[in-house]
């Protein structure tokens, strides 16, 4: 019967974490009005959150579009579809690589950092002091870095299919002969602006969300030692990369039926 | 042993503080009267909460049992707002110092003055300067919080504590890891900020020497109940043998210097260990 003890231990125990995680982001929710009044906060955490993450996004972003364009040149040609190389890589990267790709590295360097700097300043009672400074930490800490983890995602996500796209382009036309006017008009004509770019566009907000809520998260839950926060961050790439590939199959099968 | 003071001389008044951390009890029904204008040392042996008590006192913890009164106002029957109105008119000098380490020492003392008045830039230059005059750190405004030494740190939280002019400050553990001369500062700056600005301040510490030298009254706290109050001198001279051991910081006496243990000659030849 100790088993059945465990596993009760662990339910209770994880639906209050759920528990402390939803009323969390509630707290950071009433936060908004504050941060629409001091937009100053929100651009400091876009500096860290976002334009940090753009060089790591930025490259892989680039290899991950060449790797697309050399794979389908070798599997289109077989069937001399060639001149749809351009459509097979965008497709690819708008509906599905670039959300999920961009998530699972922004959860890496941007999730991560997020649960270390809110476990440390946990750690050092920084978030114990705000408080007693009178100063609600979950609105002028949390709330902008929530904000900014949303709205960094798609844009990261956008750049990481953009230069994907011409990662293939120069696989593609520049290396293996693709013909240069096919690969834009193929891919023009067939990636519809709802279907293919909207949905994607959905998805990485979606994970936006999910990933950022769960770095905060993990930080701000974490035990205060130095353990407590390493532990943090590796909770945070982990649940995450999974939140992130779960998700995108649920959200995949509502949108593309 | 001294008188609890009346309603009006207390500024901080708790009744019946029942607190447990799992099952096990951190306060047991302590009640604790803390004066108006005075510095009141909360001590005791490491682990028997006086961190928790001062997180009490500030509402960031909430008790199992019984009342914190600050200025006549209930901590814990406060809604948010008034809670946070009322920790505006309470500092608190963290044992770390707890500085945002990403601000300069100026925009850390600056900091609550950003956020809760609307002072213009200069007046909030003016004060920020004088509030670090007043810890001896002025020459030290553009540092960053990684380039002070410890004493610095505090002293820097103690300016920020300072900077909205509160009517009480809480001292946790302020003369931890400091050297003589930093401990020296950091005790008569208590005392001369305490008697300068008519504060009430709260200080706990285990450092019985350098508390008793500027406390008015001690709060001696052992196993989740106050063991005794009075005055320092008082306090040596006819407070119990626990007391006394703890205040003359005796290796032995009703706190054994060993931890409980087997006979020895037992554990030498045949115990476990």
């Amino acid at each position: 019967m100790e088993w059945l003890a465990r596993l009760g231990r662990s339910g209770l125990s994880f639906s209050a974490r759920l528990g402390r995680a939803n009323l969390l982001m509630l707290g950071m929710l009433r936060g908004l009005p504050q941060l629409i009044r001091r937009p100053r906060l929100l651009l400091e955490q876009l500096l860290s959150v976002g334009v940090l993450t753009v060089l790591i996004i930025a490259v892989s972003g680039v290899f991950v579009g060449m790797v697309l364009g050399l794979q389908g040149y070798y599997i289109l040609s077989r069937f001399g579809a060639e001149a749809t190389l351009g459509v097979m890589v965008a497709a690819s990267l708008v509906r599905e690589l670039g959300p999920v790709v961009t998530a699972l590295l922004f959860a890496g360097r941007a999730g991560s950092a997020l649960s270390a700097e809110i476990g440390l300043m946990k750690a050092t009672e920084q978030l114990s002091g705000l408080e007693m400074m009178a100063v609600n930490p979950e609105h002028r800490v949390l709330t902008p870095r929530l904000v900014a983890g949303i709205l960094s995602m798609p844009l990261l996500a956008a750049m990481f299919s953009m230069l994907g796209v011409y990662g293939g382009w120069f696989v593609g036309v520049g290396l293996l002969g693709v013909d240069e006017g096919t690969y834009w008009a193929q891919m023009q004509s067939q990636i519809d602006w709802y279907e293919d770019v909207v949905n994607g566009v959905i998805k990485s907000v979606v994970f936006g969300v999910v990933c950022t809520w769960i770095a905060i998260f993990q930080g701000y839950d974490c035990v205060p030692t130095s353990e407590g926060v390493s532990r943090a961050t590796t909770r945070t790439v982990v649940h995450s990369s999974l939140a992130v590939l779960g998700l995108d199959f649920v959200l995949t099968a509502l949108m593309f039926n | 042993m001294s008188q609890a003071p009346t309603a009006d001389e207390a500024l901080v008044r708790i009744r019946g503080l029942k607190f447990y951390r799992g099952s096990r009890a951190i306060f047991d029904g302590v009640d604790i009267d803390i004066p108006r204008g005075s510095v009141t040392a909360i001590m005791g042996p490491s682990g028997t909460g006086k961190t928790t008590l001062l997180k009490l006192i500030g509402g960031q913890l909430r008790p199992d049992a019984g009342t914190i009164e600050v200025d006549g106002q209930d901590v814990h029957a406060l809604s948010t707002r008034d809670l946070y109105r009322l920790r505006m008119r309470m500092g608190m000098l963290f044992q770390s110092g707890a500085l945002l380490t990403d601000l300069s020492v100026f925009e850390n003392v600056a900091y609550p003055l950003r956020e809760h008045t609307r002072l213009g830039a200069s007046m909030i230059r003016k004060l920020v300067l004088m509030k670090l005059e007043a810890v001896g750190l002025r020459g030290a405004w553009n540092l960053m919080p990684s380039e002070l030494s410890g004493g610095m740190a505090r002293r820097v939280a103690l300016a920020r504590a300072i900077a909205l002019d509160p009517m009480m400050i809480m001292y946790d553990e302020p003369f931890t890891g400091q050297d003589p001369i930093s401990m020296g500062v950091l005790v008569q700056l208590i005392r001369r900020l305490n008697d300068a600005a008519r504060i009430t301040s709260v200080v706990v510490s285990h450092d019985v020497a350098e508390t008793a030298e500027i406390a008015d009254l001690i709060y001696v706290i052992s196993n989740g109940r106050v063991i005794e109050s009075g005055a320092p001198q008082a306090l040596r001279d006819t407070g119990g043998e626990w007391t006394r051991q703890f205040m003359g910081g005796l290796p032995d006496g009703p706190v054994p210097f060993h931890y409980p243990a087997e006979d020895l000659e037992m554990d030498l030849f045949e115990g476990h260990a």
